[in-house]
């Protein structure tokens, strides 16, 4: 079979719409800007939007896929954060060109991030659940303490990355190529026998060593390229903010990339993209909408949305309405018009009763109830 | 090439104190349909924990094909030839049906493929799926699950998942399959369908089976040989018919 017959049978536009929909933004927004027709703050909540994306698919590919328990995603963040904007730092001069320098930051940013990330996944072999969180936890403190009071990297002030900073306007187009790349990296991992590999120890750990699956290795690859997005993550961050805080990548942080994560549907690419876009949206809003007084409503409001859309996703007496409104439905109620129900045939339906069933052995319980009562369900036919 | 496909040494294993365990020694020959029986708790999945790995015996060791494989890691067991089904079903439930028998098929070398090699989608990547997939199409038509192989696993009839542990172990290329309790749950005639099969893919496939049963119908009718188990220790071991109607089995199972 030739490769291009191959590609076909692989590739899947219902698969690639996320690109898609990312690009056109993309571009869109890159002209509107060329024309000055955003201004700087949300040119820079754009930036803040990109690098949440990476942040939560990269989570969501620890959490969501291998399901493992991470809270410690701010860490990696904040190595690839400090080493990464250290080196850029360093290399401004002998490099003119500043995005050059912004891509190889992020590429030593994010290897650093993995040494790490591939630390914390050795410990990750041995525990589970809410153990691994508590180490993941602990870890995200400890980098960004360690970090703190290292003088080479300012200290408490920060880390200074007052050289290499780049304009929002141009930084958040940069930030969305990445967010692309990240999307083909993870996405082609997740659509491969190894994001099988990976599914499967989080279905169903003991059976998933039983077929042979190298546990020991996914586990340990799954946390290191997420630490190494996470880490590139935070080299973008660098090059918005001046200086590197340690305090932004406390384990609230962590909490807010998990709560996008969790928002988005564990497991869901394109969920986390959506929830970390509307979160960050949400968050940029409500601090700069709520001056004054207000200002100190803003943790309530940001809470109570995330009460009203976690139980609006999840509570079974809303279910009717949710899926009253899903795209789903909209497009049957206009296809429905269209067509006439089919007239259902009640013959066959009898017909699929298994009638090879010799009586002698026939116990009561080997015709279970839904044999019979699944064919007079009109909508769905026969029993599955 | 050795006639014996398994070879148990003196096999044991103790928890604490409880010698759950002790001096199985089962030789099972290429190709054969062999049973393992014994009433509850008699130690018959502690002996197939062993076999694959899960356990590390106490004292004894085990060959596969001539090969020693005690203290070798889960993996390294199924790799060297050695599959199994659960007792318990343990399919990979949020998967479809063909995901879960791909997964099995992802450790054989006809298939590698390294990770960067999937993320960069090199040519290699779209070959091995292909593969992958009219492979596990030909598996699941043995069992007569091509038909729903885009359901999730966890919404197959229990009869079905059965058969889908089966098609999953049997993806992973094995020498020696190892069912515990595959015909439990099922109807007289999903029960007839199962030996059909299993006596289909141990020709087709080439395979040696040792199999965990409680169905005697079903034992007798498949395997040529049985070991009897009895609170860790082995009571008879030979041609079924004689060693299910030794005294002492049917004493361990009626009491007496």
């Amino acid at each position: 079979m030739s490769l291009a017959e191959n590609f076909k049978k692989t590739f899947k536009i219902k698969n690639q719409i996320n690109y898609i929909v990312i690009a056109v933004f993309l571009v869109v927004m890159a002209i509107l800007s060329n024309g000055n027709m955003i201004n700087r703050s949300t040119a820079g909540l754009l930036v803040r939007i990109s690098y949440s994306i990476i942040l939560a698919v990269s989570l969501n590919l620890v959490v969501g896929f291998l399901g493992e328990l991470s809270l410690g995603h701010a860490g990696f963040m904040c190595v690839g954060a400090y080493i990464g904007c250290f080196c850029a730092e360093e290399l401004n001069g002998i490099i003119d060109n500043r995005v050059l320098v912004l891509i190889i930051a992020m590429i030593i940013g994010g290897l650093s991030a993995s040494v790490f990330g591939f630390i914390i996944g050795l410990p990750a072999l041995r525990l589970k659940g809410d153990y691994l969180a508590i180490v993941t936890l602990a870890f995200g403190e400890i980098v960004r303490n360690v970090l703190k009071n290292l003088p080479m990297f300012g200290g408490a002030k920060g880390l200074a990355t007052t050289h290499i900073q780049i304009p929002s306007k141009t930084l958040f187009i940069i930030g969305f190529i990445t967010v692309l790349a990240v999307l083909f990296f993870i996405q082609n991992l997740i659509r491969s026998k190894h994001g099988r590999a990976i599914t499967a120890i989080r279905d169903n750990e003991i059976a998933a060593r039983a077929m042979g699956i190298n546990v020991t290795f996914y586990k340990l690859f799954v946390f290191t390229v997420s630490a190494f997005f996470a880490g590139m993550a935070g080299v973008i961050y660098g090059h918005f903010t001046n200086p590197v805080m340690y305090s932004t990548f406390s384990y609230n942080y962590s909490i807010e990339i998990l709560v996008m994560v969790v928002l988005g549907g564990m497991g869901s690419i394109n969920g986390s993209i959506i929830a970390a876009a509307l979160i960050t949206y949400i968050n940029f809003k409500l601090q700069s909408q709520l001056t004054g007084d207000l200002a100190a409503l803003k943790l309530l409001i940001y809470a109570i949305i995330l009460i009203v859309v976690v139980v609006f996703n999840n509570a079974p007496s809303l279910k009717p309405l949710k899926e009253k409104l899903s795209v789903k439905s909209l497009r049957k109620a206009i296809l429905r018009r269209t067509k006439t129900d089919a007239i259902y045939d009640d013959d066959a339906a009898w017909n699929r009763i298994d009638t090879k069933i010799d009586m002698d052995e026939v116990v009561s319980t080997d015709i279970k109830p839904n044999d019979f009562s699944s064919p007079v369900e009109p909508e769905k036919g026969g029993k599955k | 090439m050795s006639d014996i496909m398994l070879k148990t040494e003196n096999l044991g294993i103790t928890f604490g104190g409880l010698k759950a365990v002790q001096n199985v020694n089962i030789e099972i020959r290429r190709n054969q349909l062999y049973g393992l029986v014994g009433p509850n708790g008699a130690g018959k999945t502690t002996v197939f924990n062993i076999l694959t790995g899960v356990y590390q015996p106490t004292y004894g060791s085990f060959y596969l094909d001539g090969e020693c494989l005690n203290g070798k890691s889960q993996e390294t067991i199924n790799h060297k030839g050695i599959a199994r089904t659960f007792q318990n079903i343990r399919l990979f439930s949020n998967m479809s049906v063909i995901r879960n028998v791909m997964v099995g098929l992802s450790n054989q070398p006809e298939f590698r493929c390294s990770p960067f090699t999937s993320m960069f989608r090199l040519p290699r990547h779209f070959n091995t799926e292909v593969r992958m997939r009219e492979r596990a199409k030909e598996i699941l038509r043995i069992f007569g699950l091509e038909e729903e192989r885009n359901n999730l696993a966890c919404n197959l009839p229990y009869g079905k998942q059965r058969k889908l542990e089966i098609a999953r172990a049997l993806a992973t290329n094995p020498k020696l399959l190892l069912l515990d309790e595959p015909a439990a749950g099922m109807n007289p005639n999903e029960t007839a369908d199962l030996m059909d099969i299993i006596r289909r893919i141990r020709d087709e496939y080439d395979l040696t089976i040792l199999l965990i049963e409680h169905d005697m119908k079903f034992v007798s009718g498949l395997c040529d040989e049985i070991t009897v188990l009895n609170f860790g220790t082995v009571l008879a071991q030979g041609d079924t018919k004689t060693a299910l109607n030794d005294p002492e089995v049917i004493k361990a199972y009626i009491g007496g």
